[in-house]
């Protein structure tokens, strides 16, 4: 049991880190990456988001998406219980339940950390649209023959929140030590720092082969 | 005069507001659906559709939805036509370019571009101006993932739409793959960048000659 969480997190932080090698969560990485501070933050938030989010989005889908006995909205109208509503509402109620958690974790930090609250300015209320968040929720509850129970499905969101966090904050090491040297002109800013991410994708493609 | 500034709605998204190359937005689609010019262009078509739509519904009723709670309308409408093209897409096109475009099709509601349409442009103007305007930008995106896909698949698959592009060439597969995404995007808006620093240079210079 615990080898396979450790396997699962070893999977998405190294192998199929979410930011390098599934191009998901790609805005806020270049957005917040300038400084090692903000990008540690930023990563903090958006785990804590994913990890919430894995857990209600799988309750969501599980209770009240998926047809069949289980269903709760099924006890009300029985018609749902063979059809049940995951074609037509799986994505508009995750995307409603992460933007609920982002507004919740935005009162949170505001009453207790004003100074990181400060820091993360717009990209806090922009968690709601980082696609890593919702690309997550959508890849644990696929319909794929291997459905994730559910302490799998937080696990995975975690992890996924981790392996974020270790690109922002590698990125934002070399962007701190770009700013110093002298790059041609129309490289500067988004291109160059494009170009890194390349680059460390390239290295973590050592990573693979590791986790099947 | 007012069919010229229509006009200007929908040319503008095309050069001087491309999305990915001038706004930098949309990016996570931009790369991960650009490993042929087949996904580029149907997710490309996707997201056009549910940009004129949304721009189109949200500028019609931008006068009922109060000031304080827009964002989570904005939402709403652009899940709703986003599950839209979702079983569209299942209905009506083959399994394996569904397969290939994977999770970023619902991925289209959190797409930068169409919210940020929605916010700057849909919730300020007429419907005829907004539909025009989600047109042309979604035709910007759709052109620029094309540009994209094609510099892709012909260095790394070696073909375009399919079609070899040289017997002799052997294909560098990791341009297909993630490494590749990510320094091909690089370089191409460095390349625009200078393009625009060199035509407003000469633009001064000409300017210079004139006085």
């Amino acid at each position: 049991m615990i080898k396979e969480l450790a396997l699962i997190i070893v999977s998405v932080v190294f192998v199929n880190n979410f930011v390098l090698s599934k191009f998901l969560g790609l805005c806020p990485f270049l957005g917040v990456s300038q400084k090692t501070s903000s990008a540690m933050g930023m990563g903090v938030a958006v785990t804590f988001v994913m990890t919430l989010s894995s857990a209600i989005t799988w309750i969501v889908y599980n209770f009240i998406l998926l047809p069949g006995d289980a269903n709760i909205v099924a006890k009300v109208f029985p018609s749902i219980r063979e059809l049940g509503l995951i074609e037509v509402l799986k994505t508009i109620s995750y995307i409603l339940v992460i933007a609920t958690l982002v507004q919740l974790v935005e009162m949170m930090l505001r009453k207790m950390v004003p100074t990181l609250y400060e820091s993360l300015g717009i990209y806090l209320p922009l968690i709601t649209t980082n696609c890593a968040v919702l690309g997550v929720a959508l890849l644990n509850t696929t319909d794929s023959p291997s459905h994730l129970g559910f302490l799998h499905a937080t696990v995975q969101g975690f992890g996924a929140g981790i392996g974020f966090t270790v690109a922002m904050l590698l990125m934002s090491g070399i962007r701190e030590r770009l700013a110093l040297v002298n790059i041609p002109q129309p490289l500067r800013g988004i291109p160059i720092a494009f170009i890194c991410t390349g680059l460390m994708a390239l290295a973590f493609f050592g990573f693979s082969g590791m986790v099947q | 005069m007012a069919e010229q500034s229509n006009l200007k709605e929908f040319t503008k998204g095309i050069v001087q507001y491309n999305p990915l190359f001038v706004m930098v937005l949309g990016l996570c689609p931009s790369l991960a659906v650009t490993t042929s010019v087949k996904n580029g262009v149907a997710m490309g078509g996707a997201a056009t559709f549910v940009l004129v739509c949304s721009n189109f519904i949200i500028s019609s009723v931008r006068s009922f939805i109060p000031r304080e709670i827009r964002i989570p309308c904005f939402i709403v409408i652009i899940a709703a036509f986003v599950t839209m093209v979702e079983l569209l897409m299942k209905a009506y096109l083959p399994p394996e370019l569904n397969a290939s475009l994977g999770i970023f099709i619902p991925l289209i509601v959190v797409n930068c571009i169409i919210m940020y349409r929605a916010e700057s442009f849909a919730y300020k103007n007429k419907p005829l101006a907004s539909i025009l305007d989600g047109a042309g930008l979604g035709l910007g995106w759709t052109l620029s993932l094309c540009l994209v896909s094609i510099i892709r698949e012909a260095l790394g698959a070696g073909t375009i739409f399919g079609l070899k592009v040289s017997e002799s060439y052997q294909p560098a597969s990791v341009m297909i793959m993630a490494p590749g995404a990510f320094i091909v995007l690089g370089l191409l808006l460095g390349f625009f960048n200078w393009w625009k620093l060199r035509k407003s240079e000469t633009s001064m210079k000409a300017h210079m000659k004139h006085d």
